[in-house]
Order: structure tokens, then sequence, then C-alpha cells
């Protein structure tokens, strides 16, 4: 049982606000993303956490018990470092029982041994096991250092960017590993990211900062399908959101730029002039669809294809399902799912 | 158009243009020869002091001097002894005959001479090896310790404390020996070991300081960071996770301190008479006692210079490092 609460934390780097009155809780057994772009504040925010940085104004309480004043090593709490911080001078083995030999654990070692094979052989690094640490490649770095933190039983597992040096492969099958690995030993962990695919596919829960402000708390589902603005609506999803400028004119939308017409219900609490997110995959290509534009260029991925449509000046992305075969300024017709369109003010916040 | 594969004309792209050509062949050569010759250059004076050192005291002052000669261990013997001469009527022949003659003792009644106890230059390389020794581990140490703070801590006035260590090297110690003199007189430290040793320490640590700063601030705070979180107290993290990593620093730090301290003369000279007196400003008094030992002397030279050349030696690995750092990056 652990839970981990930020309190309106704020912390400056002399003129720089790198966190901003930022609150938020992570669950006992809860996998929470912390997803935002380079210079947010992520690494700031695991960095309070763990008490290598003070905020200056705020509290971090672990099960409800405000530790500002406790020591790193009080907090019993893990970190995978995004700059790897293995100890140079030591074996990837010594590195992994490092944290088991603290003055405050100290382990038999043959227990030590136990748990650094079982957690190598999770990591795929048994064969690393006694290399010293500055002839590994970032990869086998970055997974030494994930099997530094997972080889204890911590409050809080801390995870700066771990998977960011990984090529794709392993990146997926560590997600998949680490996520098996939460679940199955019940560990609260607060991971950071930049890469929306990581946060969607991990999280139980997350949280959206930009440049130091946390903008919207909540579930992978609540972020896509109900973004609190454009910010957040740009950042998750790929291919991107369409977001086309809009205006309300006798009871239908115009697209303004790409002339194409809606016809609304109920959209009395819309202003007149509004910019409205369309997802691709409400994009549909349709013979029989009710409006008509031209083949942009063309994205076969495998599954889907992202298809570029050009309508008047505007244009709108469509992600279908399958290779599709289709030509530049070929016409084409298609239709868009109205139960999921997404509106926002001119301020960029939902509406 | 297609060019058959056997028709086109032969190229090695293996075989470098620059590796081969006469002119780098010749420039490489050059090289090599050219540090030969410095490397003679810069040696024939310790040659001569090496061979003057072996030679008997005939051969020491032979005009021309004698590039081969029969090897003696006079000079060396003559350095760490004190001797009584004896004449044949004195009963040399007799003191000859007796069994427990050491094979210095023999060597030195050939030349008439009997070895009657150690030489005060015995007492005065002790005191070099303490003084050098302690003031060295003292001021790598103070310099290990005060850099750490410097590289990682806030410390009010920063800039200007490390200006002001690195002022008290600005005087040539020469200046300073007067009020130092006077000082120590006052302090009751004048010929005394433990003066000279503050006194090296002090003199080393705005060195030391300096140059350990430099590594320290090469070592990421990361590692300690991570030392933190798993569980270690900053005492700990720095045993355990730091000092590892700063041994070329010390290394090259102890070095230079050490052929300070071993090497110092003005205050050495000033500072002690006899007590704390240290291996340098004794050499020179070798020359006064009876006629000029060159090959004590040289002896005396050469024992000096050995410590150093072997602890150079042995640190010769972490020095390469150490002295080229700040060039190394990572
Ligand atoms: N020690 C520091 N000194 C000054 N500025 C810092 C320091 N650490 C972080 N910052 C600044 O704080 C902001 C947030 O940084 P960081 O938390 O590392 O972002 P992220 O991990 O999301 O990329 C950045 O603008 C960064 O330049
Ligand atoms: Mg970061």
């Amino acid at each position: 049982m652990s839970e981990l609460t930020l309190q309106n934390i704020t912390k400056k780097f002399g003129a720089i606000t790198a966190l901003d009155d930022v609150s938020f809780t992570v669950k006992d057994n809860e996998f929470f993303v912390l997803l935002g772009p380079t210079g947010a504040g992520k690494s700031t925010t695991l960095r309070v956490v763990c008490g290598l940085e003070k905020p200056d104004s705020g509290h971090v309480l672990l099960d409800g018990v405000i530790c500002d004043d406790s020591t790193p090593a009080d907090r019993d709490v893990a970190i995978v470092f995004q700059q790897y911080s293995l100890y140079p001078t030591m074996t990837v083995y010594d590195n992994m029982a490092f944290p088991l030999r603290a003055p405050g654990r100290r382990l038999p070692e043959a227990e030590i041994r136990q748990k650094i094979e079982a957690a190598a052989e999770k990591l795929r690094i048994t064969h690393l096991l006694k290399r010293k640490t500055v002839q590994l490649s970032g990869g086998e770095m970055q997974r030494v250092s994930i099997g530094r933190a997972i080889v204890r039983r911590p409050r809080v597992f801390l995870m700066d960017e771990p998977l960011s040096n990984l090529d794709a492969k392993l990146r997926e099958a560590l997600r998949a590993e680490l996520k098996h690995l939460q679940k199955v030993e019940g560990v609260t962990t607060l991971f950071v990211t930049h890469d929306q695919i990581e946060a969607l596919t991990m999280a139980d829960r997350i949280g959206v900062l930009n440049r130091g402000r946390l903008i919207q708390v909540g579930t992978p589902e609540d972020i896509y399908d109900r973004p609190a603005n454009m910010y957040v609506a740009k950042l998750v999803g790929s291919p991107r959101i369409n977001l086309v400028s809009a205006e309300r004119v006798d009871g239908v939308f115009r697209l303004t730029e790409m002339g194409i017409e809606l016809p609304l219900e109920d959209s009395d609490h819309l202003p007149d002039h509004f910019t409205l997110g369309i997802r691709p995959e409400d994009v549909h290509l349709n013979p029989e669809g009710k409006f008509s534009g031209e083949i942009g260029i063309t994205e076969p991925l495998g599954v889907e294809t992202v298809v570029h449509i050009h309508s008047q000046e505007g244009e709108i992305v469509s992600l279908a399902s399958g290779l599709i075969q289709l030509n530049f300024g070929e016409p084409v017709r298609f239709d868009i799912n109205r139960d999921h369109l997404h509106f926002f003010n001119s301020q960029g916040d939902r509406i | 158009m297609n060019t058959p594969k056997s028709k086109r004309p032969e190229v090695n792209y293996a075989t470098r243009v620059d590796k081969v050509t006469f002119k780098s062949k010749l420039t490489r050569n050059l090289k090599a020869i050219l540090t030969v010759i410095i490397a003679f250059i810069v040696l024939i004076p310790v040659f001569w002091m090496a061979a003057t050192s072996l030679k008997s005291r005939a051969d020491a002052v032979a005009a021309p001097p004698k590039v081969i000669f029969e090897p003696s261990m006079e000079g060396f013997i003559g350095l760490l002894t004190q001797r009584r001469q004896v004449t044949a009527a004195q009963g040399l022949e007799e003191i000859k005959q007796d069994p427990n003659l050491k094979w210095y003792d023999r060597v030195m009644l050939n030349r008439g001479q009997q070895i009657v106890g150690k030489s005060e230059y015995v007492g005065y390389l002790k005191n070099s090896a303490i003084t050098a020794g302690i003031s060295t581990i003292l001021s790598v140490l103070f310099g290990l310790f005060s850099a750490y703070a410097f590289s990682r801590f806030k410390v009010a006035g920063k800039g200007d404390l490390l200006f002001f260590i690195l002022s008290t090297r600005m005087l040539p110690p020469i200046v300073v020996t007067i009020p130092i003199f006077l000082l120590y007189r006052q302090l009751g430290l004048y010929d005394t070991t433990f003066g000279l040793i503050i006194l090296y320490t002090v003199f080393n640590l705005s060195f030391s300081v300096w140059l350990m700063q430099g590594f320290i601030d090469e070592i990421p705070r990361e590692y300690e960071e991570a030392a933190l979180v798993d569980g270690y107290s900053r005492l700990q993290a720095f045993f355990k996770i730091v000092l590892p990593q700063t041994i070329t620093g010390l290394a090259a730090t102890t070095v230079f301190c050490l052929i300070f301290a071993w090497n110092e003369y003005a205050f050495a000279v000033m500072l002690t008479a006899q007590k704390a007196r240290t291996a340098p400003p004794s050499i020179p008094s070798v020359l006064g006692t009876g006629g000029i030992e060159w090959a004590q002397i040289a002896a005396g030279a050469m024992g000096f210079l050995i410590p150093v050349a072997i602890v150079t030696f042995a640190l010769r690995n972490y020095l390469l490092r150490g002295v080229t750092f700040g060039a190394v990056r990572r």
C-alpha cells in the first residue's frame, strides 16, 4: 500500500518556472504516466518526488505523510534516470546489487544474486551481468538502469523516459513487460514520457504537462476522447487530429476552408466561430459519401493507410483500414462521423 | 553504358595514398629521430650524474673524464656513513682481517677509511621522507574534500575563496621566507618537522584544490544522486561512488605535491638547521667537508631523484589521463 501525492508544487530555477502549482495523486497500485514535450518539467517532477530537488512551495506526500524533509534514502523510492547514471566503476551486477547492499537493507548476498538474476532474465540482460557498464550500448544501459530499480520493492517507482533509447521492437516488448511487471508486483508507478503512444498503451491514468502546468489528468480514454483543450487533442493521437475552423450558420456548421457543411443538432451552446476537431479515424472514405475532395498523398502503414484529402483550400486526413490503392489527384467521396466531434473555443478550450 | 567488369581499372580502395608516399614515411622517421635526439640531450646530465655516483674517488675527478670505469659504491657509502681515516701504522691490516666486516666496510677500508657510524645525511633523508610524505597526504586529502565542497555545494563567496586560495601561490617562496622565518621563530616552529609539514601542506593546498576541483567537476552529479535514491547517505555516496572516479585526479595531484615537497629548497634552508633539516639543503653541505667528493654529491642527487621517479612511474597510467584532463571530454 503506497500512495503518492503532490500538493501545489512550484519549482523555479532562477527566472524559469519549471513547475507551476502542480497537484496530482498517484493511487496505490496505479500506473500513472506524465506526458509532455521536452522541457515540460517532467524530470523536475520526479526529482522533487525523490527528494533531489526541494520545491519552492508545495508538499510531497507518501501514504498521506508529508515528507518534505526526508532524505532521498528515507523516501524509499526507486528511479530510472533519463541519463541512466550507471556507476561507471562497477560491473552490471554490482550496479544492480548496489541498492540492495545499501545500509538500510543489506540483504544476504545469496538473496541479492537471486533477485538480480530474476530481474536480468526479465530485461534480457543476463549475458551482460559481468560486464563493465562503460562498454554497454545505450539500449543496454537503459535496461540495466531499469534493472537497478526493479530489483527492490520500493514504495514508488519513478521512471524518466526509460524506453526512449531502445529500438522499436525492444521498446514494444519492454512496454508490455513493464506494464505486466507493474500489474503483477503491484507497485505504484510514476512514469514520464514524451511519447503519446507509450502513455496511451501503458497508463491507468495520464497527466498532461506543458511548460510546468498540469493541463489534464484522466484515463487514456478521457485524454483521447475528451481532450481538455486543443493542445491535448494535438498531443495524443497519430496521425494528428484534424483541426478546422468552423462557423455556425442557419442550423449548419460550415467548415470555412473546405466549403463543407455539416447539419447540426442542439448546438445552442456553441459560439458562432470555433474550431472543430475531427479524429482521422472518424473520416471515412465512402463512394456514396456526402462530401467530395481529391486525394493528396497517401501513407500506407500496413494495417492502416493515412489518406490526405484536399477539399477547396483545406485538407483533411483520413485513416482507412488496410492497404488501399489510391492515386494522387483522384476524386474521392467521404463521410464524417459526427458522434466524436470535438469543439474548441477561440482560447482553445473544449466546449 | 555498361563496362564489363573485367575491363574496369583495378583500384585498391583499401590503400590510403597518404600512408605510402615517401614523404610521409620520412616524416614519421624524422619524428622518431628527433625524439631520440631530444631524449639524449635531456638525459645526458642524468647519465653523467648516475655514472659519477658509481665512480671511485679517483675516477670521478679523472681528466679526461672516464666513460668506461670500474663501478664502485664508494659514493653512496660515503654519503650515508661517517668514517675515520686509518693508516697502516694504526693497524689497517688488522682491521681488514676482522671476520665480521660487511662488504661496505671492505670497500671503504680499501680507501683507508673505517666506518664508525651513520652520517647525518641519513637523518636528513628520513626528515625529507616524513615531511614530504605527510604533507603530500594532507594536502591531497584536504584538497579532495575542499574541492568536492566547492564543486557540489553552494559555498558563500566561492569565487573569492577560490581566488584567495590560488593567490597564496602567487608569491615565490623565497619572497616570503624571511617573514615566515621570523614568525616561526616566535611560534617555536623553527627547525621542526611539524612546522615544515604545515608550510608545505598550505603551499600545496592551492594547487591541490584547483586541480582536484577540475577532476570532480568532470564527474556528473547524477551518480551521487542515484546513490542517494538507492539508499545511501551523501558521505557514503562520496566514498563509494565519487572516490573511485577521482583516482586519476588523486594520482596526478599526489605526484605534483610530492615533487614540490620533496624538492623544496628555499624554505628548508631558511627554516631548518639540524633537527628538521631535509635532504635538499644538505647535499651542497657535503661540498665543504674535506675536498670535493663528487661521487658522494652525485650519489646524493641520484638517491634523491629515485623516489620521485618510482612514484611517478607507478602512477604513470593515471597520470597520462590526469595531465591531459580537460582535453578529454566525454
Ligand atoms: N538544474 C536546473 N537549472 C536550471 N534550469 C533547469 C534545471 N533543471 C531543469 N531546468 C529547466 O526546467 C525546465 C524543465 O526541465 P525538465 O524537468 O528537465 O523537463 P523535461 O524532463 O520535461 O524535459 C526546463 O526549461 C529546464 O531548462
Ligand atoms: Mg527530462
